[in-house]
C-alpha cells in the first residue's frame, strides 16, 4: 500500500511523535462525515485553512459516495434483479468512490502533508471511524520544528 | 488488589505500541518464511470464518442449518409429489383434450378448477423454481455476508479517547453532566446518545449497537437472527428482508398449490381423508407451520422499513411519542416510498474490516478483548493476554463463589448505563416482538414468538443468548461482566473505583438481569 511505503520511508529518518485524530460528525446522521474543527496540535504544522480543506473535499466525497439518487437507484433494482451477482463483475459505487477517496489521500501526502512531516491514513483502514494523522519528528532534517 | 490491577493494565495497554514496533523487526523474517496470514485469521470477535475469509457467520450455526433444511426439504417435496401429480398432468391432458377437440370425462372434471385452467403448466414449476433459487441466494447473502461489523479501535486511538474522556471529567461541579462514557449528538433536532462500547473502545455511531453473541459493534444493527446464522445489520438488512419476502411468496405458493391439489382429491374422496392420504400432506405441513410465522415476520420488517427503523428501536420504544411527546424518527426521511428505497436499493456500503486482507507487520492491531477472543490472536499478543488470563482466573473464582447470592442482590452494573428495557417483553426473539407492537396482525401470530421460544427452550444456552438478542446494547458481552467485579478498575481505566459507575440507578433492572444472567453463565464456563 502507498501510505504503508511512505510510512516506512518516513520511519528511517524520522520518530512517530503522536497521532491526532479527527473524529466522526455525527450531527448529520448516520452519514459518513469527519469533525472540521481544527485539532490543537497541529497549529504549528499546518495551515488550518488548507486542513479544513483537506477534511471538507474528504466529506464532500464520502457524501458522494452514499448519495441516494437515480443513479444508485438504478444499480440497486440491478443488482436485486440480478441476485446481487452483478457485483461479481462490476464495483459498487461506493467503491469505486473508495478508491478515488485513497488517491486523493495519497495526492495529498504527497504535495502537503509529507514536507510537513505529517501523514494522513485513509480512514477506511480505521474503519471509517477516524482520520489518523501521524506527526513525524524529524531527526535528520530539521524542518517543521 | 484492584488498584494495583488498575495501573499494571493500563501500562499493558498503552506499551503494546512499544512491543509492536519492536517486534515486527523479529517477525518479519518469521513471516517472510511463513506464508502471510490474513486479518481475519487474527478477528477479535466471535465469528467463524470459512472459505479463506470470504464467508462470515455467526459462532452458533446450528440453527440456519436447520433453516435449510426445512426449505428444501419442503420445496422438495412440492416439486417431486406435485410434478407428477394431478393439477399438472390434468391441466396437461385438458391442453392436449382442446388442441385434438375431443374432451374427455377426466378432464371435465377439472374445466371445474378456474385458476388451474387459466395458468400455464410449464410456468407453475419454474416459477416455483425461480423462487426457490432466489430465496436461497437471499439466503446464503445474508447468513455470509459481513453485517457490517465496526473494528476494533487500535491502541492509540482507544489512548486518545481515553484522554479526551478524561478531560472531559475533568472540572466537576454542579449541574447537569452527561456520564463520562456518553456523548450526546443532536440528529435532525432530536438528542441522541452516543454510548461508549468498552468491548471495541469506541463510541458506538448512532444506530450502532454491540451483538453479545458475535462481540461485534455492528452498524444499524437491527437483530442478531440465529435462523440465518448472523447478525442482521446495515450491510445485510435488504438481503434478509429480500429472503423473508421471497420466503413469503415461496410458502404460500407451495401452500397454495398444495391446497388445490388436495381440493381436487378430496372431489372424490373427503376432505380430510384426501388429506391424510395425499403425499402433499407433507409439503403441507412443513409450510403451514412456517407460512404465518413468516408472513408476520415480513410484515413487521415492512413496516420498520417503510419507517426507516430498526427492530432495536423499535423494540425499545426509542422514536415512540409515548416515551415524549415530541420524539420522532430523525432518520426518516418523511415518506415512505423515499425509506423502502432507501433501504432497499439504496447504495451498499463496503465492509469495514477488510477480512482477506493481508497482515502488515506494522499494522497497529486492535485492542483485544480479554473473553474467548485470545484464540484469535497471533503470538505477539500472548504477553498481553497472559495478564489478561490472570484476570479472568481470579474472576472466575469470585463468580463460582458469588454466583448463588449474586441472583438475588442488588443491581451491580457496567459504567455508562441508559435507559430501562421494556423488560419481559425482550424475552424471545425479536420476531415475538410482533404481538405487542402490531395488534392488527392475525392472530395466530403468537405461534411465531411459540415457535421461537420452543427452539429457546429447547436449548438452554441458546435461551440465554436469546435473551440478549434484543437488548444487545444494554448488554455487553458476556465478556466485560466478569471484569465489573474484581477488575471494574482495568475497565473505567481510571486511578480508582468509582462506584457511581459500578452501581447503577434502580432503573437498571432489565440490565441486572441480563448481567447477572450473563455472569451466572460465565461462572459455568
Amino acid at each position: 500500500m502507498a501510505e504503508t511505503h511512505n510510512l516506512q520511508d518516513l520511519q528511517h529518518q524520522a520518530a512517530v511523535a503522536s497521532k491526532v485524530y479527527v473524529q466522526r460528525d455525527y450531527n448529520s446522521g448516520t452519514i459518513c462525515r469527519f469533525q472540521t474543527k481544527f485539532p490543537s496540535e497541529l497549529e504549528s504544522r499546518v495551515d488550518r485553512q488548507q486542513f479544513e480543506e483537506t477534511i471538507q473535499t474528504l466529506n464532500n466525497l464520502y457524501a458522494e459516495a452514499e448519495k441516494i439518487g437515480g443513479k444508485s437507484y438504478l444499480e440497486g433494482c440491478l443488482a436485486c434483479m440480478t441476485a446481487y451477482t452483478i457485483f461479481l463483475c462490476m464495483e459498487t459505487h461506493y467503491e469505486k468512490v473508495l478508491k478515488k477517496i485513497a488517491r486523493f489521500i495519497k495526492e495529498q501526502n504527497e504535495k502537503i502533508y509529507a514536507p510537513l512531516g505529517l501523514l494522513l491514513t485513509d480512514p477506511i483502514e480505521r474503519g471509517l471511524r477516524v482520520v489518523e494523522i501521524t506527526i513525524f519528528e524529524d531527526r535528520s532534517i530539521g524542518s517543521g520544528r | 488488589m484492584h488498584l494495583g490491577l488498575d495501573e499494571p493494565m493500563r501500562e499493558c495497554q498503552y506499551n503494546q505500541i512499544c512491543t509492536r514496533n519492536s517486534s515486527p523487526m523479529e517477525t518479519s523474517g518469521h513471516k517472510k518464511k511463513r506464508t502471510p496470514r490474513r486479518k481475519w485469521q487474527i478477528f477479535p470477535g466471535r465469528n467463524r470464518f470459512y472459505c479463506n475469509g470470504r464467508v462470515m457467520m455467526a459462532r452458533q450455526t446450528g440453527v440456519f442449518y436447520l433453516t435449510l433444511v426445512l426449505i428444501m426439504v419442503t420445496s422438495g417435496l412440492f416439486f417431486a409429489f406435485e410434478w407428477n401429480n394431478p393439477p399438472f398432468q390434468m391441466v396437461t391432458e385438458l391442453r392436449f383434450r382442446q388442441a385434438d377437440g375431443i374432451y374427455s370425462t377426466q378432464s371435465t372434471v377439472n374445466l371445474c378448477c378456474p385458476f388451474l385452467a387459466s395458468n400455464l403448466t410449464p410456468a407453475i414449476p419454474v416459477i416455483g423454481g425461480v423462487l426457490f433459487v432466489f430465496v436461497l441466494g437471499m439466503l446464503f447473502r445474508a447468513s455470509f455476508s459481513d453485517p457490517g461489523v465496526l473494528p476494533r479501535a487500535t491502541p492509540d486511538e482507544a489512548a486518545d479517547l481515553e484522554r479526551q474522556i478524561d478531560a472531559a471529567n475533568g472540572p466537576s461541579g454542579p449541574g447537569y453532566r452527561p456520564p463520562p462514557r456518553i456523548r450526546e449528538v443532536v440528529i435532525n433536532g432530536q438528542t441522541v446518545k452516543l454510548k461508549y462500547c468498552f468491548t471495541c473502545k469506541i463510541f458506538r455511531p448512532p444506530r450502532a449497537s454491540h451483538c453479545s453473541l458475535c462481540d461485534n459493534c455492528v452498524e444499524r444493527f437491527d437483530h442478531h437472527c440465529p435462523w440465518v446464522g448472523n447478525c442482521v445489520g446495515k450491510r445485510n438488512y435488504r438481503f434478509f428482508y429480500l429472503f423473508i419476502l421471497s420466503l413469503s411468496f415461496l410458502t404460500v405458493f407451495i401452500f397454495a398449490f398444495v391446497i388445490t391439489h388436495v381440493i381436487l382429491r378430496s372431489n372424490r374422496t373427503g376432505f380430510l381423508s384426501a388429506l391424510k392420504d395425499s403425499p402433499a400432506r407433507y409439503p403441507f405441513t412443513g409450510a403451514e407451520c412456517v407460512l404465518w410465522s413468516i408472513l408476520g415476520l415480513s410484515g413487521f420488517h415492512t413496516y420498520l422499513i417503510s419507517s426507516n427503523q430498526t427492530t432495536n428501536e423499535d423494540i425499545k420504544g426509542s422514536w415512540s411519542t409515548k416515551r415524549a411527546k415530541d420524539n420522532y424518527n430523525p432518520y426518516s426521511y418523511g415518506n415512505i416510498l423515499t425509506n423502502c428505497c432507501a433501504a432497499l436499493c439504496g447504495p451498499l456500503p463496503p465492509s469495514l474490516i477488510d477480512r482477506r486482507g493481508f497482515i502488515q507487520p506494522d499494522t497497529p492491531q486492535p485492542v483485544l478483548h480479554s473473553n474467548g477472543s485470545s484464540m484469535y490472536t497471533s503470538t505477539q499478543l500472548h504477553t498481553h493476554m497472559c495478564d489478561q488470563e490472570h484476570c479472568i482466573q481470579s474472576t472466575k473464582l469470585v463468580l463460582q463463589a458469588a454466583a448463588t447470592p449474586l441472583l438475588h442482590s442488588d443491581p451491580v452494573m457496567m459504567g455508562g448505563g441508559g435507559p430501562p428495557l421494556p423488560g419481559k417483553s425482550s424475552l424471545g426473539d425479536p420476531c415475538a416482538s410482533l404481538a405487542p407492537s402490531q395488534p392488527s396482525l392475525p392472530s395466530s401470530m403468537p405461534g411465531l414468538g411459540c415457535a421461537g421460544d420452543m427452539l429457546i427452550l429447547r436449548d438452554p444456552d441458546t435461551h440465554c443468548h436469546h435473551h440478549h438478542f434484543v437488548s444487545p446494547e444494554e448488554t455487553p458481552s458476556p465478556g466485560p461482566m466478569p471484569l465489573t467485579l474484581p477488575c471494574a478498575a482495568h475497565m473505567t481505566h481510571g486511578g480508582h473505583i468509582n462506584p457511581a459507575q459500578l452501581y447503577g440507578p434502580a432503573s437498571q433492572d432489565s440490565l441486572h438481569e441480563d448481567s447477572v444472567r450473563g455472569l451466572v453463565k460465565l461462572s459455568s464456563v
